[in-house]
């Protein structure tokens, strides 16, 4: 391990003090290393859960807790990745937070509001990012506001000025079948921008993409996400995107969904994936979410994981 | 080309046999008519613009009855998509009754309507009705929730969600169920005039036959199939392609 690795990551339990001794040398949440984008401001949380549950009723008729009492504040322009394997309720939480589905008890707020349902201050960029086919590029980025009621003329200009933040100027007339994925995912990311919201929950959007993409992608993410100043909650299984991107990384457990532990990361950015400090960072994470891995792939596998 | 000449000589034969059907005289004239003599009834049918205002209400009945029905089929085929109960009852019901008829309709829709025009266009509803529905609700079940979801997202709901998301998102789903119900509605209205005389293709059919006009009985058929191909190769099918291309179902 490099030395100054150690200083990369601060992992904190879920009282918020920091863990020390082991392989990690333990360090204040706000220690000198200053992120050079943006200084977390110490104001109100933009979202806040509560204690928030969920069940889900398998076919089977088996009561399953999905999510077990999920506390977590997010800041107001943090970029927050939500870590964990699959089917630990990553998706789940952003739904909650979006409003699509409603939780089993606990409170979700942002702003202060308690969260009743959609509202375009939370725009979920869907794994699958659900681009409307019958709709030409621009039509998909203008959605949002034509549904809001803006006006054409205003709607026409922020159309243009999103499709150029994310480089698609000139495929605006394209339906989306027309596009590559790595385009696609930046129309999506257009489409959610245009609406203006504040928090963009962003699920697992980069999954399915060629490397090179995805590299360029991420840089373009946290470009825009620098000069839109928005608070970002990204989802993902890919530890080391999560450590690329976030300004703090959330492990959750696999069921029920539960926070297991916080690591902040003081990297400075830019970052890039391949840096041996990110995959450092990255590795200790990893260590952590290993335990989950295996529960979730006994539950998918049964035995046979175990072999 | 070579689909074209085949066809050309596909027609060229089936006429020829025709003309030599009726010149051999197999069947007396009166019950086979010649292609000469279809010709001039199709000529002037048209000439005395009885053919003209014939299609015309026939359209008329169409548009109207069909648009009814797609307006009926859409809202009902979402409520028993969107419900459990209606699923179970109503669901089942409907494609049972699809096997009835449409036309017999029309007993009852002469009782409550009398001889009118609102008895015709009962039945063209009734013959279109049910598949529009069918597919309508089938329709809607395919539909990937993603997009719904995506549409309140973005601020979507009721009435707003329904014509910006879950409508034209369904059409490459019913558009087949559209053209069915179309067909239906098609031939629901040419038997429906050819027993309730007042004016239309159906009525024509049956005057050519009180006149004993074999002629024009055959002449009026070739009309119907040909206005029945118009709406459904052009107007349906440019739909279709339309769809497929926007949606990437089909090559450019």
């Amino acid at each position: 391990m490099k030395p100054n690795m150690q200083n990369a990551i601060v992992q904190t339990n879920r009282e918020g003090y920091s863990r020390t001794g082991g392989a990690i040398h333990g360090k204040p949440a706000r220690s000198a290393t200053v992120l050079p984008l943006r200084e977390p401001s110490a104001g109100l949380p933009k979202v806040s859960l509560k204690n928030v549950c969920l069940n889900y009723q398998t076919n089977g008729g088996e009561p399953l807790q999905a999510l077990k009492s999920i506390d977590l504040e997010v800041r107001a322009g943090e970029f927050l990745c939500v870590v964990g394997p699959s089917g630990c309720g990553k998706s789940t939480l952003l739904h909650l937070i979006a409003g699509l589905q409603r939780q089993a008890s606990g409170e979700i707020r942002v702003d202060d509001r308690t969260v009743e349902g959609a509202g375009t201050d939370r725009i979920l960029i869907f794994q699958e990012l659900g681009l409307f086919p019958w709709l030409t590029v621009a039509q998909n980025v203008g959605f949002g506001m034509r549904m809001k009621g803006i006006f054409k003329a205003e709607r026409e200009t922020r159309i243009r000025e999103y499709l150029r933040l994310v480089h698609l100027a000139q495929f605006k007339d394209s339906y989306i079948h027309q596009l590559s994925g790595g385009m696609r995912q930046r129309v999506a990311l257009a489409r959610a921008l245009a609406t203006e919201p504040d928090v963009l929950l962003m699920d697992e959007p980069f999954a399915a993409l060629d490397a090179q993409t995805r590299d360029l992608l991420h840089d373009e993410l946290e470009r825009i996400w620098a000069e839109t100043g928005r608070t970002i909650i990204f989802v993902t299984h890919n530890v080391r995107e999560a450590v690329r991107l976030g300004d703090r990384v959330v492990l959750l457990t696999f069921r029920p969904g539960q926070i297991k532990r916080e690591y902040v990361v003081e990297l400075p950015r830019p970052r890039h994936l391949e840096d041996v400090h990110v995959a450092g960072a990255a590795r200790q994470i990893l260590d952590d979410l290993r335990d989950e891995i295996n529960k979730s792939l006994e539950a998918e596998y049964g035995d046979e994981a175990r072999a | 080309m070579k689909r074209a000449l085949r066809n050309v000589l596909f027609y060229a034969v089936l006429i020829g046999a025709w003309v030599l059907l009726a010149k051999l005289k197999v069947w007396p004239p009166y019950l086979f008519p010649t292609p000469w003599g279809v010709g001039e009834a199709m000529w002037a049918g048209f000439a005395d613009h009885s053919f003209w205002i014939a299609i015309g209400v026939s359209m008329r009945r169409m548009l109207l009855g069909y648009g009814l029905s797609v307006v009926l089929g859409i809202f009902l085929g979402m409520s028993v998509a969107s419900s459990k109960f209606l699923e179970q009852t109503l669901g089942g019901l409907l494609v049972s009754w699809q096997s009835l008829p449409s036309i017999c309709w029309l007993p009852i829709a002469v009782l409550w309507f009398g001889l009118s025009e609102k008895a015709i266009l009962f039945v063209v509803v009734m013959g279109s009705l049910l598949s529009v529905t069918i597919s309508m609700e089938t329709g809607r079940k395919q539909l990937p929730k993603i997009y719904s979801m995506a549409g309140r997202n973005l601020g979507a709901r009721g009435v707003k969600l329904f014509l910006n998301v879950t409508l034209p998102a369904s059409l490459p789903y019913i558009i087949t169920g559209l053209k069915q119900g179309w067909a239906f509605a098609w031939r629901s209205l040419i038997s429906g005039e050819m027993i309730f005389l007042t004016l239309g293709l159906g009525q024509l059919l049956m005057m050519g036959r009180d006149l004993n006009d074999m002629s024009q009985v055959v002449a009026v058929m070739i009309l119907i199939v040909v206005l029945g191909y118009i709406v459904d190769g052009l107007v349906f099918r440019t739909i279709e392609r339309r769809l497929q291309q926007r949606w990437g179902l089909a090559p450019a």
